[in-house]
């Protein structure tokens, strides 16, 4: 019964679970307890040492930054200027903080208050909801548009958008790479002739492909009133990032084993056939691993793209932390950070258990 | 007391409830300057084997004797051939087999270094392609630098992992005459594994059958009583190869029928035709 | 020794005062396979000339290099002819076909198919017309007969290369073929797996007598399984140099034909051909 929680818990990619169940069983302490100490407890410290680090440099560049703005008090004001400097920086004022790296303190203390503020947020949206609801049908019966509500998104709205626009673009970078990739694939001389192109637009960057859509998406949406950042966006992060899947496709269609293909060709299987039932399958995994690193690079790209989009998203939340430049948006913007890598991450590990799944050659 | 002794020897991968023993009981002696076969198959063992020998690995009870000390560790003394010839592709042919000389004489002068490799590589009729790459060669010739490689470390006995296995019929037949060539001038100790009954019995003293694991064990011995220098063509009329060679591959099949198993359900096969499209 | 395939076939045989019409299965006519180069042509075959009578097994030896693969691959329609004809029961052949099956070098199953699935897959092209359960019923009886009764729903990608090649000898039965076309299908197995996969291939052969063409470099194999052991010359233009007839009765057990007097005489003849 644990053998199979373990492939599970191996087919997760949560593998360094696997001593703990073992050693729960009894199951050779000695060895268990040395690869606990491997896969558990030798990253649980790198991560504490991490933190260390982090709060020793940001100290050390809270300091620098204090004196900095003492001498500067003094060398303007006199010594009256640079004490009253030093005392109001002792005494916590926002006004003459240092701005600098926060400390791993700062930055959870803006976790929290992101998620509070996210809370006020949506207590006030289900408010306005509730406010208009009636409102609402009246207006839906004379066949007005209904009101929406237009208050500031809250972090975790802007994440979920994030994550809405990063999918739309993928499935977008899907539908377009792998039907084009198994066509070009299949033929020599289509693969020839279209080459320079996917060689030419693989390593353009976001910001042109961003430039490019709104030139298109700009004309085609003139009349319409309705919002075309996220139109805009999740088409630039598709064809951004959709080149791997497109290259890894056409290697894994025109690189088929040669002997399968033999076989399809002594039995004589129909072209739909042969696609489907000896072609594709066998090109899977190179897909998949296409389509990894395609949601990777839509990910990585989608900040920089609602960055400059102004659409949306933890790319604009960081860009506009950037700008306003309160006291807690530096830690806020570390806060974005984690938040986006950890995503990202989390996307990597699913794309690989749905990779691991369809794959013909698990181990 | 035997050149290379193997007593009682077993090994055991993974531990409790996985414990698999691939090797079980193996007694084996080997005489110095004698050549050895163990003829085995896939899954047998045959790599554990020789990995316990060539020091990579320890027994799990038993032991492994050398020269009247237990093995701990690699040592030159002892030469390893492998099948998949293991050469560095970014090296040269001089490179390749420079690097182990250098390893194995690091005291002596330069030139004495390059003679050696220089003489072992022509030892194998490389010396053409002293300068090329291993993508450059092919399989038999990859094969030749393996084998210089190994004698160029001047080993007091050279172990032989399928060495011929990768390569095609022609060219297996050379090499073995090379192999044996080289054996022959100066009669160091070697052990063959192989999965070619033909070759065993052209090469070797005695052929030792690796029954297939898990718990793989050696069968019973076969001398191989055909005076050296041996022809090929020749021994088909030897009455003494007939003998040996129809009584080990009657040993194998033996095995081999206790490996199959017997079908149980019988399929009755539809009277169909098939149809063709043109 | 007679080479008695060098001369053109004949349209009509007479044995024992029988007429045959075409006894001769696979024909083979003045083939020639020629690969052009920057440095000119390179004529891989040249003048080869044989016939394969229905029911006969044959097996070609020869160095590596030689063109047996080429010949096959030209037979199995999966490799364009140069010059001269291929024809199976005095059809010229058109491309590949399923009336010509192949056991390849490598097992080449589909891995992410079922042993079931991957003989399925061509026996749903040659009997459109069977049903559901037909179908099924043919692959099962093929596979139980190379030994896998118990592995229907294994796939292809956990099975050992030995037991691959099982399901690949299984799936060029299964689909009936005229003529079976097999490239040296235990090459890469051990010796004794290779002799078990024999034992299987010629107890299935044993019962169907499948016109068979084999290619290895192995010369027990070649006398163990074959009628006629053909040997090639070593290219370039390789041609027919030899053929040997094996006078050893069917079925034949392993045993038996190594303590047959003729069995060394053979194999030496084989050996002699291939040192020189």
């Amino acid at each position: 019964m644990s053998d199979k929680l373990i492939k599970i818990v191996r087919f997760i990619g949560l593998g360094f679970l696997e001593p703990v169940i073992r050693l729960s069983r009894g199951e050779e302490t000695k060895k268990n307890l040395t690869e606990i100490l491997k896969k558990i407890v030798a990253p649980l410290a790198s991560i504490l040492l991490f933190i260390l680090l982090w709060q020793g440099g940001a100290t050390a560049l809270y300091n620098t930054e204090a004196e900095y703005r003492i001498e500067k008090a003094f060398n303007e004001q006199g010594q009256e200027g640079a004490d009253k400097m030093a005392a109001c920086i002792a005494s916590g004022d926002v006004s003459c903080q240092p701005n600098t790296l926060p400390s791993p303190s700062q930055v959870k203390a803006s976790f929290y208050s992101l998620l509070e503020d996210h809370k006020i947020i949506s207590a006030d949206k289900k408010a306005f909801k509730e406010k208009t609801a009636t409102l609402n049908k009246q207006r839906k019966a004379a066949g007005e548009k209904p009101i929406t509500y237009t208050g500031r998104p809250s972090f975790v709205d802007q994440i979920i958008t994030s994550i809405k626009t990063v999918f739309a673009g993928f499935l977008l970078a899907i539908f377009i790479a792998v039907p084009i990739g198994v066509v070009i694939g299949l033929s020599d001389t289509l693969r020839s002739s279209i080459n320079w192109l996917i060689q030419i637009f693989k390593p353009v960057s976001p910001v042109v492909w961003l430039l490019l859509v709104f030139m298109i998406v700009k004309t085609l949406t003139k009349d319409s009133e309705s919002d075309t950042s996220f139109i805009i966006s999740f088409i630039s992060v598709g064809l951004c990032s959709m080149w791997a899947t497109l290259v890894n496709t056409v290697m894994g269609v025109s690189t088929v084993d040669k002997d399968i293909l033999n076989v399809a060709k002594v039995l004589k299987l129909g072209p739909i056939q042969k696609v489907f039932k000896v072609i594709l399958p066998s090109s899977l995994p190179l897909i998949f691993t296409g389509l990894r690193i395609t949601l990777s690079v839509a990910w990585m790209v989608l900040i920089a793209i609602e960055l400059l989009a102004q659409s949306p998203g933890l790319g604009s939340f960081v860009w506009e932390e950037f700008q306003n430049g309160a006291n807690d948006s530096n830690s806020k913007i570390i806060v974005a950070m984690f938040v986006i890598g950890i995503i990202g991450f989390l996307l990597d590990r699913i794309m690989l258990t749905i990779q691991k799944f369809v794959s013909f050659n698990k181990d | 007391m035997a050149y290379l002794e193997l007593n009682n020897v077993s090994k055991t991968y993974g531990k409790g409830a996985n414990a698999t023993e691939v090797l079980s009981n193996i007694n084996l002696q080997i005489e110095e300057g004698e050549f050895v076969a163990i003829v085995g198959f896939s899954g047998s063992g045959k790599t554990t084997l020789v990995n316990l020998i060539n020091g990579l690995l320890q027994p799990t009870s038993g032991e492994v004797i050398f020269k009247g000390n237990p093995i701990t560790g690699t040592s030159h003394e002892r030469g390893v051939i492998f099948q998949n010839y293991s050469l560095l592709p970014w090296l040269t042919v001089y490179q390749n087999v420079s690097v182990a000389v250098k390893e194995t004489f690091p005291k002596e002068n330069k030139k004495f270094r390059e003679n050696r490799v220089k003489e072992y590589i022509n030892m194998v009729n490389l010396t053409p392609a002293i300068h090329k790459r291993p993508k450059e060669l092919s399989g038999g010739m990859r094969q030749r630098v393996s084998i210089a490689r190994a004698l160029a470390m001047d080993p007091e006995m050279i172990i032989m992992d399928e060495p011929l296995g990768a390569l095609d019929a022609l060219t297996r037949g050379n090499l073995q005459d090379e192999i044996l060539n080289i054996w022959n001038k100066d009669k160091r100790t070697a052990l063959l594994i192989t999965n070619d009954v033909d070759e065993g019995i052209y090469m070797a003293d005695r052929i030792i059958p690796l029954r297939p694991g898990p718990n793989a064990t050696l069968g019973p011995e076969f001398k191989i009583n055909i005076d050296r220098p041996r022809d090929k063509t020749s021994l088909n009329d030897d009455p003494e190869f007939k003998k040996t060679r129809n009584g080990i591959i009657e040993y194998l099949m033996e095995i081999g029928e206790e490996r199959t198993t017997t079908e149980t359900i019988e399929y009755t096969l539809p009277d169909l035709e098939p149809k063709y499209f043109d | 020794m007679a080479l008695k395939t060098q001369h053109k076939r004949p349209d009509i045989i007479i044995e024992n005062g029988i007429q045959y019409t075409s006894k001769v299965m696979l024909d083979l006519n003045d083939l020639k396979k020629v690969y052009p180069t920057p440095n000119g042509d390179y004529v891989v075959l040249e003048n080869l000339n044989l016939q394969i009578m229905k029911e006969e097994f044959v097996t070609i030896i020869g160095h590596s290099g030689c063109g047996k693969t080429t010949m096959l691959s030209m037979i199995a329609g999966l490799n364009p002819i140069s010059g001269g004809s291929i024809s199976v029961l005095s059809n010229p052949i058109k491309g590949p076909g399923p009336d010509r099956g192949v056991i390849f070098q490598s097992p080449s199953l589909m891995p992410w198919l079922t042993t079931l699935e991957n003989v399925m897959l061509g026996v749903r092209q040659v009997f459109p017309h069977a049903k559901k359960k037909e179908r099924e019923d043919i692959c099962k009886y093929y596979l139980s007969k190379v030994g896998l009764d118990g592995s229907f729903h294994k796939k292809a990608s956990e099975l050992s290369q030995g037991m691959q090649q099982r399901v690949g000898i299984a799936r060029a039965f299964a689909i009936k073929p005229k003529v079976l076309l097999l490239d040296e299908p235990f090459g890469m197995l051990d010796s004794l797996t290779r002799g078990e996969l024999q034992d299987v291939l010629i107890e299935i052969w044993n019962k169907e007598k499948i016109t068979a063409v084999m290619i290895t470099h192995d010369v027990d194999e070649a006398i163990f399984l074959a009628d006629r052991v053909v040997m090639m010359t070593s290219g370039p233009s390789a041609k027919i140099g030899d053929i040997l007839d094996i006078d050893f009765q069917r079925p034949r057990s392993r045993k038996s034909i190594i303590e047959h007097d003729d069995y060394y005489k053979y194999r030496k003849h084989l050996i002699d051909f291939l040192e020189h």
